[in-house]
């Protein structure tokens, strides 16, 4: 009947009548217009000659500015020819990559694990605990971080005192520590945030097929292996579908906390690089093409690892 | 949880036991160790065979940290933020996402194909930095709360609740006479506590915890948040590569400003490392809808 009613009505009628809530919602779109899609205009930055900071984005100006050479496609063509180019996929990559294959299976470990222990109390309290470095900021474990890793920091005394090494050093000074530090700091602060999912899931699961397994025989190890991980395996396709999307995206707040000029040989990643050309070298524009490149790189990642999972396990995520 | 029948505990249960013991440990020490050094006199501190209690118990640091007006003018900015933007965010997000509830609205279709586009693509860190100069709110404490007024992800859990609540009354209010931002304000907001609760938490966290915005779209140090203030102490610490070198009086400064520096990062994490425990329910509820809708 409604639905009768209401084609009836002409196009502005119907807009009046719900004038409040075209109001409401066209607040929202119009900030998605100001800080979403704005920015996303913005990207012509890329393909512009040198775009300086002080000409607007909406202005004749700027519409009328130089093109970049190439096309506009210089500012890429310059990325790739650039001598840290390969230093800088490096160090994205190779970060990214181990935390994919150590910092992405081992909360599903720890979910199995605290899965198994008996005592609901002490679960409970494990796994409270276990949230907590999740509520530190990168710039307090970073603070933690350089107290420990310091020449007189506790790392050192302890490693000095069983006669390990006869000096201390300042880790973060040094590149060739930068990787395992960022790994694992990045564990000892997500491990345990990260299992949640899991452990929901794992909730989920119907009780009478362990009843059914224990009958038949099946010990702790193969109830997990034949249980508990397939029917999780839904969502930790998911979950890892969004990690490979994400790649090219190294934790910025964690590795802007702790990059600094001495380190910067393995800890120049790509968000690292771009806000340092734009920041600190003014070059907005060879900026914004090196961000460009990172967006559609990851996008088409997630596109792959999103086919790609479809085909082996059925389980996607568009 | 798989409830075995059998009760005796086997060496496999011991294991698991120490190793989750060992997990907690691994988990609290740093935090610990960096309350214990904070309370130390900070040049007994440089001695070192500090482990589990401070040795010269002191406040001094904290005492340096509360009469700094540095670091008291960083805390008001952050705690600004964290109210005024929470409250605001929840608000007008909640709010599009009433409107947006509704599936006879014209263009329904339309905006949400506009919010869904913007989960996967975005202009970047510069473009975003040149929009921020542009409309002038560089150098503005409105950088921290209009920018951050509205998030499509927590629209759509909005949306997903508000779906569900019964359509009754809303109907009478609206025989009433009650207009939608009427019906929003009485109704629809009272009811929906849990979802509002949830959401502002991870906001609230969100303005607690970040630094950046203070790093990129601010030069004031009126206007920096204390974890910005932070951020700066440690950046430069962390490139500082030896403190035994310096002459005397730069390497005591130094030691100094490290206890300052912990007693900081302590009064800072304090609010919501006392809070989470209690709240956790809520944090987990939201971490879950997220997962499940994203």
């Amino acid at each position: 009947m409604k639905q009768i009613q209401l084609h009836k009505k002409t196009f502005f009628q119907r807009f009046r009548d719900e004038k409040y809530l075209q109001i409401m919602a066209l607040l929202g779109i119009a900030w998605m217009l100001v800080f979403n899609y704005a920015p996303m205009y913005g990207i012509i930055i890329a393909f512009k000659k040198n775009y300086r900071i002080t000409v607007p984005l909406f202005s004749l100006e700027f519409l009328k500015s130089e093109w970049a050479a190439n096309g506009g496609f210089y500012h890429f063509i310059q990325f790739f020819k650039d001598e840290e180019f390969v230093n800088v996929m490096t160090n994205t990559l190779g970060i990214s990559l181990i935390k994919l294959f150590v910092n992405f299976p081992l909360p599903i470990v720890f979910a199995l694990f605290l899965n198994e222990v008996r005592s609901h109390k002490f679960k409970k309290v494990v796994q409270t605990i276990s949230y907590l470095p999740h509520f530190l900021s990168w710039v307090v474990l970073g603070g933690i971080l350089t107290t420990w890793l310091s020449e007189t920091g506790l790392f050192n005394e302890l490693l000095v005192k069983s006669g390990i090494v006869a000096q201390g050093k300042t880790y973060l000074a040094y590149p060739e520590y930068f990787w395992s530090i960022v790994i694992l700091s990045d564990l000892w602060k997500e491990l345990g945030w990260s299992a949640i999912i899991y452990l929901a899931a794992i909730a989920g699961i119907d009780q009478e097929l362990y009843e059914a397994a224990r009958i038949d025989g099946a010990g702790r190890m193969r109830q997990i292996f034949s249980i508990t991980l397939p029917s999780i395996s839904g969502t930790i396709t998911i979950l890892f579908i969004l990690a490979v999307g994400g790649l090219f995206n190294s934790n910025f707040d964690q590795i802007f906390v702790l990059w600094n000029p001495l380190n910067s040989s393995r800890s120049n990643v790509i968000d690292i690089y771009t806000y340092n050309v734009a920041m600190r070298g003014m070059r907005y524009s060879y900026a914004a093409a090196i961000g460009l490149f990172k967006s559609v790189a990851a996008f088409i990642l997630l596109f792959i690892a999103n086919k790609v999972t479809k085909k082996i396990n059925e389980t996607s995520l568009f | 949880m798989p409830n075995r029948s059998l009760k005796t505990y086997t060496i496999g249960d011991k294991v698991l036991v120490a190793l989750m013991l060992l997990l907690c440990f691994i988990t609290l020490y740093p935090v610990w160790y960096t309350i214990v050094i904070s309370f130390n006199d900070s040049t007994d501190s440089l001695r070192g065979g500090i482990y589990w209690f401070p040795r010269k118990f002191t406040l001094q640091s904290y005492i340096t940290v509360f009469q700094d007006k540095t670091i008291i003018k960083a805390f008001r900015v952050t705690i600004l933020r964290t109210l005024i933007g929470t409250v605001t965010n929840v608000l007008f997000t909640s709010m599009v996402a009433f409107a947006l509830s509704k599936n006879h609205i014209i263009g329904r279709k339309f905006y949400m194909i506009l919010g869904t586009i913007t989960m996967f693509f975005g202009g970047g860190l510069i473009p975003y930095f040149i929009l921020i100069k542009n409309i002038g709110l560089y150098d503005s404490f409105w950088v921290y709360v209009i920018p951050s007024l509205f998030n499509f992800y927590n629209m759509i859990i909005f949306m997903a609740f508000f779906r569900e609540l019964p359509a009754g009354l809303e109907e009478s209010a609206k025989l009433d006479g009650a207009n939608e931002i009427v019906i929003f304000i009485r109704i629809i907001l009272p009811l929906s506590l849990p979802v509002l609760a949830t959401i502002a938490l991870f906001t609230g966290v969100y303005h607690w915890n970040d630094y950046f915005m203070g790093v990129m779209y601010t030069n004031k140090q009126d206007l920096q948040p204390i974890q910005t203030f932070l951020y700066r102490i440690v950046a430069s610490a962390s490139a500082s590569k030896t403190v035994v070198a310096m002459p005397a009086g730069v390497a005591a400064q130094q030691v100094s400003s490290q206890s300052v520096r912990l007693a900081t990062m302590v009064v800072t994490t304090a609010p919501i490392v006392c809070v989470y425990p209690f709240l956790q329910k809520y944090f987990v509820k939201g971490m879950l809808i997220g997962s499940i809708k994203g």
